[in-house]
């Protein structure tokens, strides 16, 4: 146990490291000069060479990703070139609508999925599954954006529900916070239970025929607590892995989602970062988020030893 | 409700069991008739797809899609003395039958325990379903329960998962937790099979002195013949969902009045027989395969492979002739066997 913990750490490490070269790599290789564009059109050609030496633009790459690399071993993400504070403290300050969406959007998920799958799984082959199995397939095919776009032009200019966008001012409160994140969540949360809705009923009709099912109900138990203590328990793996990825996926989809609500997160800090050729805070950001993928599937797969006994380390 | 001899527990009369597939019509279980005496063995014997584990899962009400009761009555002599037709109880009812009055025991003691709890909380959770007891009262109970199926260290067994006991233990398991509410019925279907023929001894064994202890009555559901003379009081011969001979053990392993029976004795292996002469005895197999059950020959359904057919044999079903003192046969020529 203590040795595969061991293992798994080294492994995020090599991950990581790895997603860091890729990312200082793809970031210099995409066009574009960050000096010239923070300057402007106007600027000169001295100018520009000027801001280049100040940024430590004029390095050789090799150079950059030493200083680059000795920089996340201590730590330090680096400095931000256009906001002026370092790259860490520009995520932290971004992080709670990304933290609170992907958190929501998950429940969201999980809320439908999980009674929709089962129950799917459970009447195999009647209407409700028919239903379900079709919508499903539809809310899978639907871009994110668009239900988003659609969500606010109804529950916000319509109804005048929820905020069209933003996350409220800065003396907005929590709660005022929480309301923008509702048709966020909601859009997120729709599209995303679709893929574990499939899970859910798949797995389900996997342990569904299962003898120990037939076990359960000859002792006499009643038909809800033979189906979500003894069948769910066992379809529970897979179910746990899907989520799982799907939470990591939704902390990338983010930034489509954040963009079209308006939403000061780190997925629009990580599109205004492209646009703007801030390279560190591009790295960072990728940087946070793959690990966040690696930590996430790290709990998933210690959640297994506790749903399953037979698994061990 | 319905009468019922007073010494009969169970009393299985014309049972249809069907399994619909849009539209047509798989005719597993047709017409089957038999009973059981207070405290007995029954056994059914028959070879697989003969419809035997479709009618003891009839008597539990836990067949599965698209299978279903389609006639016949299947009554029920419960504690409280009324007669129940389980074939019509409510899915309500069927409930506090189960397990409490019923129990069953499977053939897959590998498959049939949940992995993922222990065998403690397992068997528990039978105690808990049907006694008002609390944890620590249903953990003692358990652990007799253990004691009782002769898993040795059982207070420290109980909390093992199945995956860390054999197969005889599992079984061994399985029993404890069938036995959990001291049903009046147990029924077990090829509870044996699957296991190591010591192990098969000691399961049958088991089950002989708990049924002497407790007082139950066992329907046994077997392919092996061995096992029947070993356990059973009474014998039902099935074939191709249809009871073809009944008599008690005895009876029939002396005079069968089938020729299905009379097949299915002359292919059992038998060591001691076998080996008797100077020259190893070789055994008779049936010749052919059992018939689909939607492609059932006209007449009698043995006759295909039946070394006595006749002309006759093929003019219609038969039905159950008596030949003898509490035997019966399906067979227009029971006579001459």
């Amino acid at each position: 146990m203590a040795r595969y913990i061991l293992n798994r750490i080294i492994g995020v490490i090599v991950v990581l490291f790895i997603v860091a070269t890729v990312v200082f790599v793809i970031v210099r290789v995409t066009p574009g000069d960050p000096a010239a564009v923070m300057l402007g059109p106007d600027a000169t050609a001295a100018d520009i060479a000027d801001l280049r030496i100040r940024l430590g633009l004029n390095q050789p790459i090799p150079v950059q990703y030493l200083y680059f690399m000795g920089g996340l071993l201590r730590g330090d993400l680096g400095q931000s070139i256009f906001l002026n504070e370092p790259v860490l403290t520009a995520l932290g300050q971004r992080a709670e609508p990304t933290f609170f969406l992907t958190i929501f959007s998950i429940l969201i998920a999980c809320a439908i999925a999980l009674p929709v799958g089962i129950l799917s799984a459970y009447k195999r082959g009647s209407v409700f599954d028919q239903v379900v199995t079709t919508l499903a397939m539809l809310s899978a095919s639907i871009p994110s954006f668009w239900l988003g776009l659609v969500f606010i032009e109804f529950f916000a200019v319509k109804l005048g529900w929820f905020p069209t966008s933003g996350y409220g001012g800065p003396g907005d409160s929590f709660l005022s916070r929480m309301h923008h994140l509702v048709q966020p969540a909601v859009t997120l949360g729709l599209v995303n239970s679709a893929l574990i809705i499939r899970f859910v009923r798949a797995s389900m009709l996997d342990v569904l025929g299962d003898d120990y099912v037939r076990t359960a109900r000859s002792k006499g138990m009643g038909e809800a607590r033979v189906v979500l203590k003894h069948a769910l328990k066992n379809a529970l793996i897979p179910i746990l892995t899907v989520i799982g990825l799907t939470t990591a996926l939704l902390i990338s989809g983010a930034i489509v989602t954040e963009t079209v609500f308006g939403l000061p997160g780190v997925g629009s800090l990580i599109v205004s970062a492209v646009t703007r050729r801030d390279y560190p805070v591009i790295q960072g950001a990728l940087l946070v988020i793959a690990a966040l993928y690696v930590l996430i599937n790290f709990a998933i797969d210690m959640l297994y030893l506790v749903v399953d006994p037979r698994v061990s380390y | 409700m319905t009468d019922l001899p007073e010494d009969v527990i169970l009393s299985v009369e014309d049972l249809q069991t069907h399994f619909v597939f849009r539209g047509f019509v798989a005719r597993s279980v047709e017409g089957v008739t038999f009973s059981l005496t207070r405290g007995k063995t029954a056994a059914i014997v028959g070879e697989s797809g003969s419809g035997k584990s479709v009618t003891s899962l009839s008597i539990m009400r836990l067949l599965s899609s698209p299978g279903q009761i389609a006639g016949g009555r299947i009554l029920y002599r419960a504690r409280d003395g009324r007669v129940l037709d389980l074939a019509r109880l409510s899915a309500r009812e069927m409930r506090r039958i189960r397990g409490r009055e019923i129990a069953m025991i499977f053939q897959e003691p590998m498959t049939s325990l949940n992995p993922l709890f222990t065998v403690g909380d397992q068997i528990g959770e039978m105690i808990t379903l049907h006694q008002p007891v609390g944890r620590a009262e249903a953990r003692r109970q358990v652990i007799e329960l253990l004691d009782l199926v002769e898993i040795p260290a059982a207070a420290t067994r109980l909390d093992d998962y199945p995956h860390q006991m054999s197969g005889g233990m599992r079984q061994r398991v399985m029993i404890a937790l069938a036995l959990a509410c001291r049903p009046s019925l147990l029924i077990a279907d090829e509870p044996t099979t699957a296991l190591d023929v010591t192990v098969q001894a000691q399961i049958l064994d088991l089950l002989r002195r708990l049924q002497s202890e407790l007082g139950m009555s066992i329907l046994f559901i077997t392919h092996n013949l061995g096992v029947v003379a070993e356990i059973a009081h009474d014998v039902v011969v099935m074939y191709a969902g249809r009871v073809v001979e009944q008599a008690s053990v005895r009876t029939l392993f002396a005079h069968q009045k089938h020729p299905y029976t009379k097949g299915l004795l002359a292919s059992t292996p038998n060591p001691g027989r076998d080996l008797a002469g100077s020259e190893r005895q070789r055994l008779t197999p049936i010749p052919g395969t059992v018939p689909s059950i939607t492609a059932l020959p006209p007449g009698c359904v043995f006759e295909p492979r039946c070394g006595y057919a006749i002309p006759e044999c093929r003019a219609g079903r038969p039905p159950l002739f008596p030949a003898g003192p509490d035997h019966f046969s399906r067979c227009i020529r029971h006579e001459i066997m």
